[in-house]
């Protein structure tokens, strides 16, 4: 019985979120907060694993209360349980303190069941850092594997992991000992429309909510804004792009005026054909 | 923490394929500004097996030293021994700033130190400066989707890290000759203590396209309407021999390999001329694109974001715009003489 957890963040749908331009913050409300694409790819590899080797998909994720949502969708996509730490005490953590509450969470649902695997996403969509992963691991002492878009085969009799790491120009295959934590590429699996008996028991179903001070043994002062080495100093919009010429006349006369103009770099095209 | 005992800018030297990565090369002169300005050393770190040798070109982009870890237990990147690596070296020589390229492996071994030092990791930073007199990192970086830039901080904590995108900063011209010093380390560390074993490295059979070393690309965007409209991408690309890109949306429709995807989820490029084809210009798709040498923009609405990144735009069908524009390289090109020449 693999016990596979998969942690998984709320985040505000960043194609979509609009700024405020005179302010230059995000106008969240703009924004419908989903499950952070990539999450979804490791809940579904969970899933898959547990189809394979048998198992329980447990998913955490820490966040404000409206997370809960979040959670939900994991069970639509076939999570047998779900975690949730929420508590002003977490709020304004950066990656370091983020894996500092998911390590001690992580700690606690271990007592409840112990864990094999832990799967992440590559990365959210808002903080974009794919550092969360890595400092989970370093922090429970278990191997990270990062870019992974395959799992080939989980040994739990004889404790080892093997799957493959994403290269540039191909792959690596790894073996690891378990537990160990993955960060998987979207490319690992396709996420399908969630079953209806998914969807209807994610309608009823109610996450294991905590606080901070259900967490054993917390360290406060690692929490939060407090427990973040990093500080967002100032937050700026990105300089807007000019514009270009724009090219006039007919498609042939346009076509022209571009010709010549790369023809004055004709150079780069003899570099582009060698 | 004394902060007096951290001095000196560091840069992780990432080896591959038996050269230092272009991406080291870049933070070398980024971080060769950022030491003068502290009027203090740059360091490189080197890890692997049999790579001694390189730290040669490094004192060539700009390194004072560079500090070597030459063991076969090194061969190939693991998060484990390299990491236990730089621990030691950080624990022992103590620099004020540490940078590594936003690759899968600087980004990899850089969250795991940050953890177990502890210290702040700024995530795929595109600008970098240091206040003179305090030694304190600014580190900028576009994040919720390039919606926003954040400068982050990291006060109370040495050293300041941070992992910096590929081709945004600059390499210094090559010095040849240029020397400094290096300081070959060790640390015990046995294979049985690695948890990870590598079995086998697969290399892609496909032919390699590499989109971030091409001089010239032409990217594709659902503009092109399918699979049968995007293959006029191809013939543009072979007559003037580029490489081929594309935006998100057309790999996700399957019109593409990922490889060839353009952005924030793809690959960032620079080459010298980029054609952006039937591309609406989210920004997601700019980040990746925009400091191309010079930009070319193809779309029926003349409203489209992309031209607003652009250097030359046309508002047209690209479906009829492409093939003259294939015709007129043709002739201009001298590729098949019988062409009506003059008559494009
Ligand atoms: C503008 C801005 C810039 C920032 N820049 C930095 C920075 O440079 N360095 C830094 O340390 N912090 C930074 N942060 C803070 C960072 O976004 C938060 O710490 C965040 O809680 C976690 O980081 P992430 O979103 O980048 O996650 P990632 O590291 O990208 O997430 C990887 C995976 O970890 C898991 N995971 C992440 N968060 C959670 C969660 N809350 N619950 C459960 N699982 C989770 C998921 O599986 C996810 O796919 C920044 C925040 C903002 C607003
Ligand atoms: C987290 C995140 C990461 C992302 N990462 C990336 C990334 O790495 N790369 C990327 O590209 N996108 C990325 N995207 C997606 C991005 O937001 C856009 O959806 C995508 O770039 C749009 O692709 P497109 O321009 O091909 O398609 P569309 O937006 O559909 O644009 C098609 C364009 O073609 C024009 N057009 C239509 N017909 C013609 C014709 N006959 N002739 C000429 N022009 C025509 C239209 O006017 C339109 O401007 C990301 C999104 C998110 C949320």
């Amino acid at each position: 019985m693999l016990h596979i957890v998969a942690c998984i963040k709320q985040v505000p749908d960043t194609k979509i979120i609009k700024m405020n331009p005179k302010t230059n913050t995000m106008d969240r409300a703009s924004a419908p907060a989903i499950l952070n694409p990539y999450d979804a790819h490791a809940v579904e590899e969970a899933v898959r694993l547990r189809a394979r080797y048998g198992g329980v998909v447990s998913v955490l994720t820490m966040g404000p209360p409206p997370a809960v949502k979040a959670i939900k969708k994991c069970i639509e996509i076939g999570a047998d349980e779900g975690y949730m730490i929420t508590d002003r005490a977490f709020a304004g953590a950066d990656t370091l303190a983020t894996s500092y509450a998911l390590t001690k969470a992580l700690e606690k649902i271990a007592t409840i069941r112990p864990i094999d695997l832990i799967i992440c996403g590559k990365m959210t969509i808002d903080g974009d850092t794919g550092q969360v992963g890595p400092g989970i691991a370093r922090r429970l002492d278990i191997p990270p594997l990062t870019s992974v878009n395959k799992v080939v085969e989980i040994n739990q009799d004889e404790g080892y992991a093997i799957v493959h790491r994403k290269l540039e120009d191909g792959y690596e295959v790894i073996r690891s000992t378990l537990p160990c934590l993955l960060s998987v590429e979207k490319e690992i699996n396709e996420v399908p429309y969630s079953p209806l008996p998914n969807m209807l028991r994610a309608a009823r179903y109610q996450p294991h909510i905590w606080s901070v001070n259900d967490l054993p043994d917390i360290d406060r002062p690692q929490l939060g804004l407090k427990g973040s080495p990093t500080i967002v100093s100032s937050v700026w919009a990105p300089a807007k792009p000019q514009g270009g010429t724009m090219l006039e006349g007919t498609a042939q006369d346009q076509v022209q005026q571009l010709l010549n103009v790369l023809l004055e770099r004709r150079e780069l095209l003899e570099v582009g054909r060698s | 923490m004394n902060f007096d005992d951290y001095r000196g800018v560091w840069v992780f030297l990432e080896e591959k394929d038996g050269v230092i990565a272009p991406v080291s090369l870049e933070l070398l002169g980024a971080g060769r500004k950022l030491a003068d300005k502290r009027q203090t050393e740059l360091s490189g770190v080197l890890i692997g097996e049999g790579v001694t040798a390189l730290a040669q070109s490094a004192f060539e982009y700009g390194a004072d030293k560079v500090f070597v870890y030459d063991d076969p237990i090194y061969r190939h990147y693991r998060t484990e021994a390299y990491m236990r690596a730089v621990l030691a070296c950080v624990e022992k020589h103590k620099p004020e700033i540490l940078l590594y390229g936003a690759t899968s492996t600087g980004k990899d071994l850089a969250s795991a130190v940050a953890t177990d030092l502890p210290t702040g990791l700024t995530a795929d930073t595109t600008q970098l400066d240091v206040e003179e007199d305090t030694g304190l990192l600014l580190a900028s970086r576009p994040a919720f989707g390039g919606n926003i830039m954040a400068t982050i901080l990291c006060k109370k904590y040495r050293p300041q890290m941070a992992t910096v995108r590929p081709k945004v900063m600059k390499a210094l011209p090559r010095e040849p000759g240029r020397t400094g010093t290096i300081i070959a380390e060790s640390i015990p560390l046995r294979e049985e203590d690695v948890r990870t074993k590598v079995l086998e490295i697969v290399r892609a059979t496909t032919r390699r396209v590499r989109i971030d070393e091409a001089d010239i690309i032409v990217a594709g965007g659902k503009g092109l309407g399918g699979p049968a409209g995007f293959q006029l991408i191809h013939r543009l690309a072979e007559t003037i021999g580029a490489a081929v890109g594309a935006s998100r949306d057309v790999v996700e429709a399957g019109w593409i390999g990922h490889h060839h995807q353009v952005g924030q989820t793809g690959v960032t490029v620079t080459p010298k001329i980029y054609f952006a084809i039937g591309i609406s210009g989210a920004i997601q798709h700019i980040v990746g694109m925009q400091n191309s040498g010079l930009i070319i923009a193809i779309n029926k609405d003349s409203a489209a974001p992309i031209f607003q990144s652009c250097h030359y735009g046309i508002v047209g069908d690209a479906l009829e715009i492409v093939p003259m524009l294939i015709q007129a390289f043709e002739t201009a090109l001298g590729r098949k003489e019988e062409a009506n020449a003059g008559k494009v």
